[in-house]
């Protein structure tokens, strides 16, 4: 199953419309050519969930929903995120989980781009005086007859 | 037909490793068969740029999101608690976060002290030493001298605090409430051949650092070098009987789908909750039409979760993200009954760290926190990175209309029936969510969140599996006697987290795998009258 070259054009819409570039920010949009080709090659379980959410983007448009002006794409694409439902959380959910590992983005977020494997991350300590007072308490869990 | 073993266990997890591993000293031979297959530290998410994606496909704690030929599929459209598992050598602890408390003693007498589930018929004081010989071989981090606990000694360090942790621990400790660094399966120094942890992310989808005790590295290189065989991708269909009723071992199917039996003088289930009382029931014979061991008419009923409640909030510092493990640190102020609370029994809040950026996002559009369009990027910027909060882990209590039977229609890949589960929310489990939801929420807001949120019962949160073949004294209220051992076959022994005759408010792996160790030994003490 795979999406046809109208499904791609509305998928790249909704995904710009969901996450638009930003200038303010120094990010792409979720429409931008390689996060896009990331999108269309990680559908994987979720192409079936993604072609229905789709097929009611299309329906709200009353036609593909690409080949509609911005303003009906923008109302198309609100009353859709209003109706939600499982199908559109697996679209959403493909298009973030692309999205926000793109380097350009993670860098965005002074994050490294990288995988967590090998060089791992680190953590503070904290504070451990903070147990003191709770070292302090006596026991509190119940003895139970043998 | 293959040779006879002495000795088959079902199951390569949690506690078919503690089992075959303890009982290699009796030197039977044993063999264990197990439907999935060894995975590599080079398989985990860990590994790649789409770490976080992987968690939410071929990672997924749900088999049925999951779907690899080594899942069967499960029919749980009647349970508002969806199942969490995974089918591998290490069976959940591949994925399960490494939480490792212990049982309270008052929790093998809930109907001495509270009127209601039942009494263990063994106590705190038996397990103990299982729970310790358990701990040394997981490698436990964390401290002693909690007061919710009798004195225990881990054998490492605990994890770091971090931001996150030491932000709710002021929280915590502005109420006045109890908190303690959990005990944990993650090793926070070098810990017998394993490498301490180096702070990846979440635990849950296997360690690429090897830090997390999953029991492909614990418990199994042990047991096979001890001369267990081990046998992946073996999904058994149904233990057979012989003319005197005893088990003679099982019919599977093997890597290449052929049948095989095997046959056995002893057969050990070890597939949790689920998978033992859906191949005992699928045991059926002229002696045992409604499933091997099942008398009583107990294989299957009386199933538990634990009902969780996730509650989490935002905070203006910044916190730990998915730096670090999850497991971070515990509150047991709840843990035990207060009947001024309007429920019985109590729970354990688990405080969690935070969430990557695939996380952030997802949870943050699913939650209306996170808009499409332009402000879009502002409003991630607010969340991500800024949360923290806790699960609180309620006790269920046992019930027989919660039940695992075999779907009439679903089956799996070879053909097995599929196990239906059918589960109820008790009203004493929805009065004790809805408090967690209101401590839980006082906690983050004196912790300083400014935006607090909530879950419950978390719909994916159906990692505890137990009760369906429980352990007991009387035949007709229990399926296995005191020691594991079937009160119908007697040399059929149940070793998993269907033995549980309540649940407690804690995760049960270590539980589970002490009861493996305390069942190994209760088998070897008595190996001359076994069958009597």
């Amino acid at each position: 199953m795979s999406l046809s070259p109208d499904q791609q054009r509305s998928l790249r819409c909704i995904a710009g419309l969901m996450i638009p570039v930003s200038t303010a920010y120094q990010v792409p949009g979720a429409d931008d050519p390689v996060i896009f080709a990331d999108i269309l090659a990680s559908l994987g379980m979720d192409t079936a969930d993604t072609i229905k959410a789709l097929a009611a983007l299309d329906a709200i448009a009353g036609g593909v929903f690409a080949d509609q002006t911005a303003t009906a794409q923008n109302d198309a694409a609100a009353r859709l995120r209003d109706a939600g439902g499982p199908e559109v959380l697996s679209m959403g959910r493909v298009i973030l989980q692309c999205y926000y590992r793109d380097d350009r983005v993670v860098r965005s977020l002074n994050l490294e781009a990288r995988p967590p494997f090998p060089l791992g991350r680190t953590l503070a300590q904290g504070d451990w005086s903070l147990l003191d007072p709770v070292r302090a308490r006596p026991k509190f869990y119940r003895e139970a007859p043998e | 037909m293959l040779d006879p073993v002495d000795v088959l266990i079902i199951g390569a997890g949690a506690s078919g490793a503690a089992v075959a591993w303890s009982l290699t000293d009796t030197k039977m031979r044993i063999v264990c068969l197990e439907q999935g297959d060894w995975h590599k530290p080079t398989d985990y998410p860990a590994n790649g740029r789409d770490w976080e994606a992987r968690q939410l496909n071929d990672f997924s704690v749900s088999p049925n999101r999951r779907g690899r030929v080594q899942d069967y599929p499960i029919q749980e459209d009647d349970s508002p608690i969806k199942i969490a598992n995974f089918n591998g050598v290490g069976g959940g602890t591949v994925l399960y976060a490494g939480h490792y408390p212990r049982f309270h003693p008052s929790d093998f007498r809930v109907k001495s002290l509270d009127g209601v589930g039942d009494d263990w018929p063994i106590s705190y004081k038996t397990l103990e030493p299982y729970y310790a010989e358990n701990d040394r071989m997981t490698g436990v981090s964390g401290l002693a001298g909690d007061p919710a606990y009798p004195p225990k000694q881990p054998m490492m360090p605990p994890l770091p605090l971090g931001v996150s942790g030491a932000a709710l621990a002021k929280g915590l400790n502005s109420l006045g409430w109890h908190w303690w660094p959990s005990d944990s399966a993650i090793a926070t120094t070098d810990y017998e051949g394993r490498a301490k942890c180096i702070n990846l992310s979440h635990c849950t989808s296997g360690c690429a650092q090897g830090a997390k005790a999953s029991t492909d590295i614990t418990y199994w290189p042990q047991a096979i070098r001890a001369g267990v065989e081990l046998r992946t991708r073996c999904r058994v269909k149904e233990i057979t009987v012989n003319e005197q009723g005893m088990a003679s071992g099982a019919i599977y199917f093997d890597a290449d789908g052929k049948e095989v039996f095997q046959p056995a003088e002893v057969v050990i289930m070890a597939c949790n909750g689920v998978g033992t009382p859906r191949i005992l029931l699928n045991s059926k014979s002229e002696k045992f039409p409604n499933g091997i061991a099942n008398s009583s008419g107990l294989v299957g009923k009386n199933l538990m979760f634990h009902p969780y409640a996730q509650i989490y909030g935002y905070f203006d510092q910044e916190m730990d993200g998915y730096h670090g493990p999850n497991d971070c640190i515990w509150s047991q102020e709840f843990y035990e009954t207060n009947r001024d609370r309007g429920f019985l029994r109590g729970w354990t809040f688990e405080f969690t760290r935070g969430q990557g950026p695939v996380m952030a996002a997802v949870t943050g559009m699913a939650t209306n926190r996170l808009p499409w369009g332009e402000d879009h990027h502002r409003a991630y910027r607010r969340l991500y990175g800024h949360r923290a909060g806790m699960v609180a882990i309620c006790e269920d209590l046992p019930e027989e209309h919660n039940t695992v039977t075999l779907d009439p229609f679903l089956k799996d890949a070879h053909g097995i029936p599929a196990p239906k589960i059918t589960y109820k929310l008790s009203e004493n489990s929805r009065r004790m969510l809805d408090y967690a939801v209101e401590r839980g929420s006082d906690i983050l807001r004196a912790a300083g969140a400014h935006d607090v949120g909530f879950e419950k019962p978390l719909g994916h949160g159906g990692w505890h599996l137990m009760g369906t073949a429980r352990m007991g004294k009387d035949p007709t209220r229990s399926v296995v006697n005191e020691w594991g051992r079937s009160h119908d076959v007697k040399n059929l022994f149940v070793v998993d987290g269907s033995l549980f005759v309540t649940s407690a408010g804690v995760n049960p792996t270590c539980t589970i795998q002490a009861l493996a160790l305390y069942v190994a030994d209760s088998i070897k003490q008595r190996l001359a009258t076994l069958f009597d």
